[in-house]
């Protein structure tokens, strides 16, 4: 049978390949936010996991509001990216220091 | 039985297509591998009865978020063997990290007891449909927080507008302004020109 651990772990792995992805691709911005998606993705799937076995739908609510702060946040960094790209050429994120913050 | 055959191959095409989406050479491929991984979540969504937040991510994630992915991998020229520089060097020590943070958050959730409520517990059928459910609480007492949501959204596409506008010098667009303000005794002359004379512009 089909339980709660089963979703979590799922989630837990599916977690732990974004945060690999962000490790590994600390050049690529694209590919960093795209592991920030499968991340966000993890998260919506545990919320879901209890919203559904502890028989309350307020984690599907919650998962609704984190799918669209998701939305938002690849919104706005695909924006940030173009305008990166724009000025320098590169998307390149290793040496970004322009700003000296 | 059908339900645990499809659990499983949902789980298997996510995290398999959640690796390829990190590990694949050409970023249009990672795209594409995403939208595999949103899709099989929203059916591991569908299985617990979560209707409409699996609808929410089929729409959401696959129609939006990675066609603009999708839209500005294609439109930057970007030589991302470059980018990829580094990743080998980053492997054995990433594995490493991910391999210890996957441990610990599996013996949190297999050491984690849920308490009797939750133990061997099936999932209840509900007599209202989910989204009739998901509806009532959101609009009553997560209204505001709904609300807030859209406004989120709303500030999410006018950043993003304003991030990447760009005026452009060469463009003759109409000033709609001036157009709303002319009015019919300076635009037009209303004569009576007598005969063989006719009109001076």
């Amino acid at each position: 049978m089909i339980g709660l651990a089963h979703y979590l772990t799922v989630a837990a792995i599916l977690f732990t390949i974004g945060v690999l992805g962000i490790f590994l691709n600390r050049r690529n911005v694209i590919l960093m936010l795209m592991a920030i998606e499968l991340i966000l993705l993890a998260v919506n799937i545990n919320l879901v996991a209890f919203s559904a076995y502890l028989g309350d739908l307020t984690g599907q609510v919650l998962a609704m509001f984190v799918l669209t702060v998701a939305a938002a946040e690849a919104a706005i960094g695909l924006a940030i990216l173009v305008i990166f790209f724009r000025r320098r050429g590169s998307i390149a994120v290793d040496d970004v220091n322009r700003m000296r913050g | 039985m059908i339900a645990i055959l499809a659990f499983y191959l949902f789980a298997t095409l996510t995290i398999a297509s959640a690796v390829a989406v990190i590990f694949s050479r050409n970023p249009v491929h990672s795209v594409l591998w995403l939208i595999v991984a949103f899709f099989n979540s929203a059916g591991l969504m569908l299985l617990v009865g979560a209707e409409f937040i699996a609808m929410l991510v089929v729409i959401v994630y696959v129609g939006a978020v990675a066609v603009l992915f999708l839209f500005v991998v294609m439109m930057l020229d970007i030589d991302f063997a470059v980018l990829r520089r580094g990743f080998t060097k980053n492997l054995p020590f990433g594995i490493l990290i991910a391999l210890v943070l996957l441990a610990e958050v599996i013996v949190a959730v297999v050491s984690w007891k849920a308490g009797p409520a939750l133990s061997g517990r099936t999932i209840p059928a509900s007599a209202t449909p989910n989204i009739v459910a998901l509806g009532q609480l959101l609009y009553s007492r997560y209204l505001f927080a709904f609300e807030l949501a859209g406004l989120i959204l709303l500030v999410a596409m006018v950043g993003a507008i304003v991030l990447t506008h760009r005026a452009r010098g060469d463009l003759r667009t109409p000033k709609v302004s001036k157009q709303i303000r002319r009015r019919p005794d300076e635009a037009i002359r209303v004569l009576d020109p007598p005969v063989g004379e006719g009109v001076k512009l």
